[in-house]
């Protein structure tokens, strides 16, 4: 018993330690691809770390008319929890370490705490820049919930009829691919599927176009205007961290493969390989859903953001369940 | 309904500026918003004003083209090239042709640079960053035209009273036509990327509307005037250097973009189309440049003596990339002259900014603001202060002071 605890502990630990370090990597990458897309050279990998470096020497300023606990709070609460998600889903091709104690409905749950994090500390720091990004940072929330709601929806649905027992549970997701379970009209449907959650990730990272709540030229950083020094370091690496646990999400429900069962290794080298493969899924899809949208679209509107949401990304989603459902029908009959 | 809720929903101040992002130079605005709406608008220049006509009229007018360099970084030759042509007017100077050529083409260049740097600013208002990049990478070919031509990217010093300091070589004319080439090849891929793309047509079409009779009530000038349909253009109305020799229309949302309906993307366009007939109108100078001098004389102090003795006054014209540019000048027989007033474009076009906002949401305001591509360090020429702090005058004061200038200024 104790040692469950104690070996619980150190994994955790060891998971958010690694998370961070992944976040970090994801950050450089994106900063020298998004760089390169756009005709630049871009930052050394390592900017971000160095950046981090420096946020976290300096002083942090709280304007006169916030609320200074509510304030120091929320950045403190947003990495935490961040972090914690990371507990709940497979990372880097090894088992969630709380794998008993939650599934992706607690995930979704989870996934909410950052941006509430955020949302508190933007209506506490006083600033109308801050108010009006938190407002938005909410509105966005809303909005992007219902599509991600649909994905776990529809794929936790296929593995119930398909006979797997706790479908929410992501390590039954990881231990049974929707691939193999649909028929052609289903693989249709996983894909539409895929891009939507591939579509839901900038915006639950707040990027371009999903960036209204920062939004530099409007709202001057938005939400985060008036943090500084340690606390803006902390909601930066909670954007990191972030990343790391969209991306991972992304690679346990839709690609959860791994490497050492394809490809026979010694049993020394298979945590590697599968490290090795989860980081490369990772890169991957960071690249499309971050840094590649990122410079091709300008940013959109609030109501944008809402109408993109609500309407055509629920629809497609809804298009995605129905075609899963109808695939499972024909193949009863 | 109770109290509560009644009280929050008033409409909030959101000030913007003096120092913003969205802006490029300070300007103070202040909105009333409800929600994500702007319900009002007020906005206060004056955060830029660096006394150059003061310091103008402490100097000889060839010292003050190069101050009139300095006035804007972006439109050097304009504001010398208006300052020169009063001058020239006043002391009845008659610039040789070539130099008219010459000054066309340098005019002509900076107005695409200046379209290009504004394509780039409106691309990052609007959150397309990628496209800044790209539009700014563009932009330097013409830079480096005018650095070729003048030895400056910015403050170029080339226009002189009575011409050009610096003549085209023959060595020159490759280069100024692989450079138009560049951009000729470029000009359809522009279009595509900054006409076609869904996210800016979404932000920019129907947003930061000004109709046709705002435009003419709040006399908008340049691209803002011509986005609504306003068929002004100085080079054409009132041709000054080379333009009466060229073919030179004003540029108007054509009917392929569904004509001028007078918002950001029909500022796109004009822009963009003005890109392509700058290009045409260097290439009509290039093909018929005449020969001959390029100063109409040499030696300064016979300049400076024939400056001196001139008197009278004058307005000089020209179209600046952001509408129409103006110097005023009156000289008395003195080394300075007696006034010297600058009126840059973006004065006019500022006005234009409370029709367009109002109705807006908070999240246009920054591309709305930039549409009009307003410059304060050109506009900024009075700043008022009273007892340590910035005053506002009334309307009432405004034309007190007014009348008391003129009645001043045609005494002496």
């Amino acid at each position: 018993m104790l040692t469950d605890i104690i070996l619980t502990v150190a994994g955790a630990v060891l998971v958010g330690i690694f998370g961070i370090i992944v976040a970090f990597f994801l950050m450089g990458i994106d900063r020298i691809v998004t760089a390169r897309m756009q005709a630049r050279i871009g930052p050394p990998l390592i900017q971000p770390l160095t950046d981090m470096r420096k946020l976290f020497t300096k002083e942090n300023v709280v304007p006169a008319n916030a609320i200074p606990w509510l304030f120091n709070m929320a950045p403190v609460v947003a990495l935490a929890s961040a972090i914690t998600i990371l507990l709940y889903i497979p990372v880097g091709g090894f088992p969630p370490v709380l794998s008993g104690g939650g599934d992706l409905i607690l995930v979704m749950y989870l996934l909410t705490l950052p941006a509430l994090a955020l949302v508190a500390g933007g209506f506490s720091s006083g600033s109308p820049y801050a108010t009006v990004g938190a407002q938005r940072e909410m509105v966005t929330m809303i909005a992007y919930e219902f599509p991600l709601a649909v994905v776990i929806i529809a794929i936790a649905w296929k593995l119930t009829v398909s006979g797997i027992p706790l479908p929410f549970m992501l390590a039954s997701v990881q231990a049974n691919p929707v691939w193999g379970l649909v028929g052609p009209l289903g693989i249709i449907g996983i894909l539409i599927l895929f891009f939507v959650l591939l579509i839901v990730t900038p915006a639950e990272l707040s990027r371009i176009p999903f960036d209204t709540p920062e939004a530099e030229t409007e709202l001057a950083g938005g939400v985060l205007v008036e943090y500084s020094g340690k606390n803006l370091a902390l909601f930066t690496l909670t954007q990191g961290v972030k990343t790391v646990v969209m991306a991972s999400l992304v690679v346990a429900l839709f690609i959860p493969y791994r490497l050492s069962a394809i490809l026979p290794t010694p049993a020394i080298l298979q945590p590697v390989l599968d490290l090795l493969f989860y980081l490369v899924l990772v890169v991957l899809v960071s690249f499309i859903a971050v840094s590649l949208i990122r410079v091709s679209m300008a940013r959109f509107r609030i109501n944008q953001v809402v109408s993109a949401y609500w309407m055509y990304l629920s629809l497609v989603g809804i298009a995605g369940m129905l075609l899963i459902m109808a695939d499972h029908i024909l193949g009863v009959v | 309904m109770n109290g509560d809720t009644k009280k929050k929903s008033t409409p909030y101040t959101v000030p913007i500026g003096p120092v913003h992002p969205a802006l490029k130079e300070p300007v103070m605005f202040t909105f009333q918003m409800e929600g994500e709406v702007v319900r009002s608008v007020d906005f206060a220049p004056g955060n830029t004003h660096r006394g150059i006509e003061w310091m103008g009229m402490r100097r000889n007018p060839v010292q003050i083209v190069h101050l009139t360099d300095r006035i804007c970084g972006i439109c050097g030759v304009v504001h010398s090239l208006s300052f020169a042509r009063a001058v020239e007017q006043i002391a009845e100077i008659e610039v040789p042709p070539r130099a008219d050529y010459i000054r066309t083409i340098l005019h002509e260049l900076e107005r695409m640079q200046s379209h290009l740097l504004w394509a780039g600013v409106a691309a990052h208002e609007l959150g397309f960053d990628s496209l800044l990049f790209l539009a700014w990478r563009v932009r330097e070919q013409s830079m480096d035209l005018i650095e070729n031509l003048t030895g400056n990217r910015v403050n170029y010093g080339i226009v002189q009273i009575g011409g050009v300091r610096r003549d085209i070589s023959d060595e020159q004319r490759p280069i100024i036509e692989q450079g138009l080439s560049y951009y000729r090849g470029l000009l359809d891929q522009m279009k595509t990327v900054f006409l076609d793309d869904s996210t800016i047509r979404m932000r920019c079409r129907g947003h930061g509307l000004l109709s046709y009779r705002d435009a003419q009530i709040l006399c908008a000038v340049g691209p803002t005037a011509r986005a609504s349909g306003v068929a002004m253009d100085v080079r054409h109305d009132y041709p000054y250097c080379a333009y009466g020799d060229l073919n030179v229309q004003p540029v108007i949302p054509p009917q392929e973009f569904g004509g001028p309906q007078g918002d950001v993307y029909d500022r796109i366009i004009v822009r963009l189309l003005e890109i392509a007939q700058s290009i045409d109108i260097i290439q009509q100078c290039m093909d018929n440049m005449p020969a001959g001098e390029i100063l109409w004389e040499k030696k300064y102090p016979k300049l400076l003596s024939v400056l001196k003795k001139a008197q009278g006054e004058a307005i000089g014209r020209v179209e600046a990339p952001r509408g129409e540019c103006m110097h005023y000048v009156r000289m008395d027989g003195n080394d300075a002259p007696a006034t010297w007033k600058v009126k840059a474009s973006s004065y006019s076009n500022l006005m234009s900014w409370i029709p367009m906002i109002k109705g807006e949401q908070l999240a246009d305001i920054p591309i709305i603001v930039a549409s009009i591509d307003p410059c304060m360090s050109c506009t900024d020429r009075v700043t008022v202060i009273r007892e340590g702090s910035a005053a506002n005058l009334t309307k009432e004061e405004l034309t007190r002071l007014s009348r008391e200038k003129t009645r001043r200024l045609s005494q002496c």
